[in-house]
């Protein structure tokens, strides 16, 4: 049974449609991850959930019961976790112990209830501590301990490490993770991090103006994305706009820019239809001589760039375009540098073919 | 030519010593990034620089001179605050000639500026909308054009992608790069994204509690960084405990108990010696590759995109991590396989075991 279910959810506010005609169910136990850009109405969907917005029209159902209309402190499994809500002037055992104090629990429970969860979070031995004295790290731990322990099934998670370092949320996402997964409990989790979803959810929904333009397993989106817009957004890529010249049983030819050729497997567009190629920077490598079946096109290395664990290449090609080829350190990357000629590869089956956009290229994967 | 120079630089507060004798000369036209765990002094240094509170302790030099007790407004500095964001009330044309108005500047002239700087900053949005118009990205853009207005060679930027979604972050720091490397100017760029910081930057510096804890190009840092705190920091790291058993002159061999051994290229320990021995997941490879292989079992595995990160148990309960790219189209062991995982002697990096345990020499709040 889904533990959440929304029908047809519209908000507007004014004249913006924050969500438009979104349905979701999400499975008990089920950690899915919100993503989508600024203003695409991640937060409006948790807080409807959450009882905080009622919707404009559809409807939403927390473990089988309609919850229109009814109010937040009434939604009892739902704990919608903000970033430092804690009380200030309680200690972090009297902010975790709040939930079970205010249902009148027996002493020994709320004693009970409240050591547990401290421990799950690994806060047990800062009980006495008071909020400003404990890192912000600590702090989102003290605000999960007071949902679980006042009883939240289904936690709602609105960008919970926004606030923090890269390197800390790096360490805290897997953290929850495996506390949600232990506790047997339902995570919605907004975040605008890539690759923190990909990692952590269980299954991905892609949020974009309001609307879901993808939902599927993790490795599914990055592997299928459906549109420009998700493989963008989900770990980048090369795009290539052009005209397809000649299609084959066994694939068809691109014309882009320049007239360079390009061969695809894809054979779902006719010919002299306007199309993009999508190519992901870590399925384009470099080299001095052309490989057998690939595409080879000649580039100048412009730059040569360190991201995280990998080396990232910009390379001119000859019709002025650049591609971008990502390589992990330690399989072979220090190989070239600035101005370097070089054979820019990449495989016919691993080109993603779209449609040619009918706001154009740059409205899909422009992030400014 | 404004080279900076800090020497010996500390600030206190009460008893928290935010910054605590920081030497640091950043090369007229460097760009340096600043990193550090959040409360570690970025901001309390970058101030420093600019004039916003004087320090306690040490000297400060611009283009040679010293500009202890000069105000900041004749510093000769742009600066993008933290958190500080554009005038509600007044439109992009408006909040980026703010300065020179009130200090006077002749119109023209600060209208030839704008122009420049708003073409130089590739802000696309008119003029005369104000910044609730504008995407978080264009306001950090004009933020940026505000700063440029002073004309001044040496921009500060605290956080100025703090608040922004990671890929417009993502974008916006190459544009940070190019305009910095396009006017030639000096940069100094207080991040708490490693990430940021290592893929524009000509030189990261590492603090810690108020300290400088070592400073390099970014790729030496990643490589090889000279503290153990630093590996963990920037990019991930899988850490082993050991001793050292043989020095020979092919580097040394350290003993990890329970029948494992693995050999560094670095002969800097003495024998004997208790040691924390450090490697990146991804020049980790599986099977026998080199000499030093280490047997274990796959316990868990975690797929991001063209990633993927094997965890793997050793005998002695240790779970090491190893990257792989997807694109090698090796086969991925399952969840209980037994595995042989290899790292090349280049890779392993060899600390002195510290003092406080590792547990805290690492930890990052
Ligand atoms: N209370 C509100 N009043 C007016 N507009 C709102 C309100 N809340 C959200 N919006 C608008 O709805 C859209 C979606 O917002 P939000 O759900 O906050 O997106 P996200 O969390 O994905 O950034 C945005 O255009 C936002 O400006
Ligand atoms: N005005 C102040 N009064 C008291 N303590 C301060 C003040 N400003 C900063 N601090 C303290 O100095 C230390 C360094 O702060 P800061 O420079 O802001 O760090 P960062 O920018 O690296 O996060 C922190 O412990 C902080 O709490
Ligand atoms: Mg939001
Ligand atoms: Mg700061």
């Amino acid at each position: 049974m889904s533990i959440v279910k929304l029908v047809n959810v519209t908000k507007r506010f004014g004249g913006i449609t924050a969500l438009r005609g979104i349905s979701l169910s999400i499975e008990d136990g089920e950690y899915v991850c919100i993503l989508g850009p600024t203003g695409a109405g991640k937060t409006t969907l948790l807080r409807i959930i959450a009882g905080l917005v009622e919707p404009d029209e559809g409807e939403i159902y927390i473990e089988g019961r309609r919850v229109n209309g009814v109010p937040p402190e009434r939604r009892n499994a739902v704990y919608m976790f903000q970033n430092f809500a804690l009380f200030p002037h309680m200690t972090v055992w009297e902010n975790v112990s709040f939930g079970p104090m205010v249902k009148e629990w027996s002493s020994e429970k709320i004693e009970n209830v409240t050591s547990e969860t401290l421990e799950m979070v690994r806060l047990g031995e800062r009980r006495d501590a008071y909020p400003s004295e404990l890192s912000g790290g600590m702090q989102q731990r003290v605000a999960l301990a007071r949902g679980i322990a006042a009883g939240a099934r289904i936690l709602l998670l609105d960008e919970p490490f926004g606030a923090l370092d890269a390197r800390l949320r790096v360490n805290l996402r897997t953290q929850l993770r495996s506390l949600v997964k232990d506790q047997g409990l339902t995570a919605i989790h907004v975040t605008h991090d890539q690759e923190e979803a990909l990692m952590v959810a269980d299954r991905i929904v892609i949020l974009r103006e309001g609307r879901i333009e993808q939902t599927g397993l993790p490795q599914d989106i990055y592997n299928h994305p459906k549109s420009i817009f998700v493989m963008s957004f989900v770990g980048g890529a090369n795009f290539l706009d052009g005209v397809v010249s000649r299609v084959t049983g066994s694939g068809s030819t691109i014309e882009i820019r320049g007239g360079l050729r390009i061969r695809v497997s894809d054979t779902s567009n006719g010919a002299g239809e306007r199309v993009v190629v999508g190519v992901r920077r870590e399925d384009v490598s470099l080299g001095k001589s052309r490989k057998r079946g690939f595409n080879n096109l000649v580039g100048e290395v412009l730059d040569v760039m360190f991201v995280g664990g990998s080396i990232e290449y910009v390379v001119r090609l000859e019709n002025d375009m650049t591609m971008l080829s990502r390589i992990l350190l330690g399989e072979g990357s220090m190989a070239f540098k600035e101005g370097d000629m070089v054979i820019v590869s990449f495989h016919p089956s691993e080109c993603h073919v779209f449609q040619y956009p009918e706001r154009g290229l740059l409205k899909e994967i422009e992030a400014i | 030519m404004p080279e900076v120079k800090l020497v010996n630089v500390t600030k206190r507060y009460g008893r928290i010593i935010a910054n605590d004798h920081i030497n640091l000369t950043i090369k007229d036209k460097e760009y340096i990034s600043v990193i550090g765990p959040s409360g570690c002094g970025k901001t309390t240094l970058i101030k420093c620089i600019a004039g916003i509170i004087e320090p306690d302790e040490g000297e400060i030099y611009i283009g040679g001179r010293l500009v202890n007790n000069v105000p900041i407004e004749d510093r000769g500095i742009g600066y993008v605050f933290q958190n500080i964001a554009l005038f509600p009330h007044m439109t992009v044309w408006g909040n980026i000639t703010y300065g020179p108005r009130v200090r006077g500047f002749p119109p023209e002239e600060t209208e030839a500026i704008a122009r420049e700087m708003i073409e130089m900053i590739k802000v696309t949005a008119r003029v005369d909308a104000y910044p609730d118009e504008l995407s978080g990205g264009t306001q950090q853009k004009t933020a940026v054009a505000r700063a440029l207005m002073t004309r001044s060679r040496l921009l500060l930027l605290d956080e100025p992608l703090g608040a922004l979604d990671l890929k417009v972050r993502a974008a916006l720091r190459y544009e940070l790069r190019r305009i910095v490397k396009d006017l030639g100017l000096t940069a100094l760029h207080v991040t708490h994204d490693q990430e940021e910081a290592m893929s524009i930057s000509d030189r990261v510096v590492v603090m810690r509690r108020g300290r400088i804890i070592e400073s390099g190009r970014p790729i030496e840092l990643y490589m090889r960084p000279k503290k153990l705190f630093t590996a963990n920091f920037v990019g991930e790291a899988n850490f082993l405990v050991g001793e050292v058993k043989l020095i020979t002159g092919e580097g040394s061999i350290i003993d990890l108990g329970d029948g494992m051994k693995i050999l560094s290229r670095d002969r800097s320990r003495e024998m004997g010696e208790r040691v924390v021995v450090a490697f990146r997941p991804e020049f980790a490879s599986l099977g026998r590759t080199c000499e030093n292989a280490l047997a274990g079992k796959m316990t868990s595995i975690i797929y991001s995109g063209d990633l993927v990160r094997l965890h793997v148990e050793l005998p002695n309960g240790d779970v090491i991590v190893v990257k792989r790219s997807l694109r090698l189209y090796e086969p991925i062991p399952r969840a209980g396989d037994e595995v042989t995982v290899s790292v090349p002697p280049e890779n392993i990096l060899v600390y002195p075991y510290p003092e406080r345990g590792l547990h805290r020499e690492l930890s990052l709040e």
